[in-house]
């Protein structure tokens, strides 16, 4: 029970992490029909520039820890929404109302674009970042193999936990109530429609793209915080992951892309735990499998009605 | 030029360059390095600048000398090159004119070792594209994870080989028959799947597969890989030096070259086999379902078509011809390791398929050659390679959206047999 509880605690916080990254799938995916395969690798130029803000500041005599880190959070969310904004401009936006499979191959070169652009311009090696936010609290003390272990709940994942609850909360209302988040629903409805009744289609997926990005700007910075270390390649497996969280939740719906976030950081804390480290993955793979073997359009996804 | 013109052609190079001035400042401007386990912050403001100074004379130019407009255009690449007038007419000469210089090509004087190992190279991607092709040109199933067939196959045929000491010729049609029956495996439960859950469940499936191969240490040796695969012999006459060898038996001087002249025509009569399968398949009853599938499935359904049958098959078919291509990967390379088939392979051989033109064959032999051909020719870039090699994806794709040959023929015509233009393609006619 114990032992379950610390991983229980685990896999929320790294699911808050898939979770955000999944909302910029699901919210693509729903505008505008295509998987945006870069994703994971804006969340990795996310992480990047986090990384960079904390070596800057802290050079420059800044040294009072909240300042930093909300100082990294904002320049890293607004930079990695310019990133989000310029990739939808140059390999998206030409060919919107093409052919359906081209935007996915523009997507994957913009993916391999972005990774080699990091692994060129900051270097192959992985990059450490020694631990900022220290400590925690102690739930509860519990006996595992003849040892004791006490249940920790660091300060850290607090902070990743809180800092989702409250950006879920600001971007549903953001989606629920502002003219914004309206005219996004209606684009994501019928965009040809939206376009007659005075919506500007074009700026609205651009900020579609701005959005899934700034979400994927914080996942980074708190995979820097908890992991530690990142390289160019983080974005690939992190975006495969999320992107299986999306599909799992039901792909087009933001509450769906977070369980499934949840739910995918779960199965891969869980069975670490108890089974085998090697084949989290292949756990998490195959379970979106079977989903989707019975519930063809995910967790949370509105079955999709056909109309001839 | 009047001046209107060139104040907006300045404005929006100037924009061009304040957001490069953003989006560069962590990555070009700063750079993080290791040094003595502790991370260092250096600045490189030339590199910044010149960066800056690159995006906003490039973006001028592009308005002032390429656009021509009025007002500067943005993400019209496609209508501003003039797309090649008779790519598109001159598939079939051109097809047969490729064909014939491929057949001559290992026995051209300028022919050394390293152009026909290239040539190997992109026969391989060729079959592979043709494969896919199968499964996504003519079913229109979106296939994410075809690697993993090309990986079952590598490693039937090395394991087959390792185990049992077969030969090449006996394990080829096996590593097919269990490619395909993967295929049937992974194909069964997801094929009800409708296009982009299809796309993350075969991809899921291709890093599932990897990643067996790189734990099951005591059954595919893991990371390690399997080495010492057999070589292929000359219908049961081995490539040696001495007696009894290929050169001995045929009076030829022995050279090294021979094995690797046999393996040229080994992959391209796969390819063929791949190319001539699809085309013959086709215009049977289960190819015409196939395209029928991808146009409409709920017209399928009422039609009475299994759309699961025809779905498997088409799956089935393109996971054989994946597993071909692996297992003469495997005696090509004489070495494999899970690191070959990551998803990036995967995304290689999509990105051949469509950016050739989805369905045309020989689209997809030029893509492979120019997507191949071209990595290799940017070899000594190194590192830069990969970032011009995403960079052409991005911008072929842009100038061509439905691929370098975009014209079809039907597979089934009613009275005369027309050729339909890359416009009535592009709205969804005659693919």
């Amino acid at each position: 029970m114990d032992y379950f509880l610390q991983q229980l605690i685990n896999g929320v916080t790294l699911g808050s992490i898939y979770g955000l990254i999944a909302i910029g799938y699901t919210m693509v995916y729903g505008i505008i029909g295509m998987i945006n395969f870069a994703h994971g690798d804006i969340f990795m130029i996310g992480a990047f520039i986090a990384l960079t803000m904390f070596l800057a500041l802290t050079a420059i005599g800044i040294s009072w820890l909240p300042i930093i880190l909300l100082l990294a959070l904002v320049v890293s969310m607004l930079v990695t929404s310019a990133w989000g904004w310029t990739v939808e401009r140059i390999a998206y936006r030409p060919l919107r109302g093409s052919f359906r499979l081209a935007p996915l191959i523009t997507a994957i070169g913009m993916s391999i674009v972005l990774q080699n652009f990091v692994q060129i311009s900051q270097g192959a090696k992985i990059k450490p970042l020694p631990p900022q936010i220290e400590g925690g609290i102690t739930l509860m003390e519990g006996m595992r193999g003849g040892q004791s272990f006490a249940v920790q709940l660091s300060y850290l994942q607090m902070i990743i936990i809180a800092l989702t609850v409250v950006l879920m909360v600001g971007f549903n209302a953001l989606i629920s109530r502002t003219a914004l988040g309206r005219a996004q629903r209606a684009c994501e409805q019928d965009r040809k429609m939206a376009a007659l009744l005075g919506v500007n289609v074009d700026r609205t997926i651009s900020l579609t793209f701005v959005m899934g990005a700034a979400l994927a700007a914080v996942a980074g910075l708190m995979f820097l915080l908890y992991y530690g270390v990142i390289d160019f390649f983080i974005g690939f497996v992190a975006g495969v992951k999320a992107f299986t969280a999306a599909v799992l939740g039901g792909i087009g719906s933001l509450p769906g892309a977070m369980l499934g976030g949840l739910l995918i950081g779960m199965i891969e804390v869980f069975w670490s735990a108890y089974f085998s480290i090697e084949y989290k993955d292949v756990a998490a793979f195959s379970i979106l499998a079977i989903v989707l073997i019975f519930l063809p359009s995910g967790l949370l996804g509105r079955p999709e009605v056909e109309k001839v | 030029m009047n001046s209107a013109k060139l104040t907006d052609s300045l404005r929006d190079a100037g924009i061009a360059a304040g957001i490069t001035a953003v989006l560069a400042f962590f990555f070009i401007g700063l750079r993080t390095d290791i040094e003595v386990s502790d991370l260092v912050l250096s600045t490189h403001w030339t590199n910044y600048f010149i960066a800056i100074a690159v995006v906003f004379v490039g973006r001028l130019a592009l308005n002032l000398l390429v656009f021509k407009a009025e007002r500067p255009i943005a993400g019209r690449i496609g209508a501003l090159v003039p797309s090649i007038p008779g790519l598109s007419g001159l598939g079939r000469y051109f097809g047969l004119a490729l064909g014939a210089f491929a057949i001559v090509f290992p026995f051209l004087p300028f022919a050394e070792r390293y152009l026909i190992d290239l040539g190997i190279l992109v026969l391989t991607y060729v079959m592979l594209g043709w494969g896919l092709n199968i499964v996504v040109g003519l079913a229109g199933l979106l296939d994410l994870g075809y690697v993993a067939f090309y990986a079952v196959g590598a490693y039937s045929y090395a394991l087959l080989a390792q185990y049992f000491g077969w030969s090449f010729w006996i394990c080829l049609p096996l590593a097919g028959i269990l490619a395909s029956f993967w295929g049937i495996i992974l194909g069964f439960p997801v094929l009800r799947l409708r296009g982009d859950y299809l796309a993350i469940v075969t991809l899921a499936f291709g890093e599932i597969i990897r990643i067996v191969l790189l734990n099951w240490y005591t059954f595919t040796g893991g990371p390690d890989g399997i080495s010492g695969i057999a070589r292929p012999s000359f219908f049961g006459i081995p490539f040696k030096r001495g007696d009894g060898g290929f050169a001995d038996v045929f009076g030829l001087h022995y050279t090294s070259l021979h094995r690797i002249i046999f393996l040229y025509y080994l992959i391209f009569a796969l390819a063929l086999l791949t190319s001539f399968v699809s085309n013959r398949l086709r215009r049977l009853p289960v190819g015409r379902a196939w395209e029928a599938l991808r146009e409409d499935e709920i017209a399928c359904r009422s039609l009475g078509l299994n759309t699961t049958n025809i779905k498997l098959s088409a799956f089935a078919l393109g996971a054989m011809f994946g597993g071909f291509a692996g297992s003469f990967f495997a005696t090509r390379q004489g070495f494999i390791s899970p690191e070959s088939f990551t998803f990036i392979e995967s995304a290689l051989v999509l990105a051949i398929v469509v950016l050739g033109g989805l369905g045309s064959q020989i689209g997809v032999a030029i893509a492979a050659l120019v997507m191949i051909g071209g990595f290799e020719v940017f070899r000594e870039l190194e590192n830069y390679r990969m970032l011009i090699f995403g960079l052409a994806m991005v911008l072929i794709m842009i100038w061509r959206p439905r691929g370098l040959i975009s014209s079809r023929e039907p597979s089934v015509v009613l009275v005369e047999r027309k050729r339909i233009g890359s416009e009535a393609v592009a709205q969804g006619e005659g693919h």
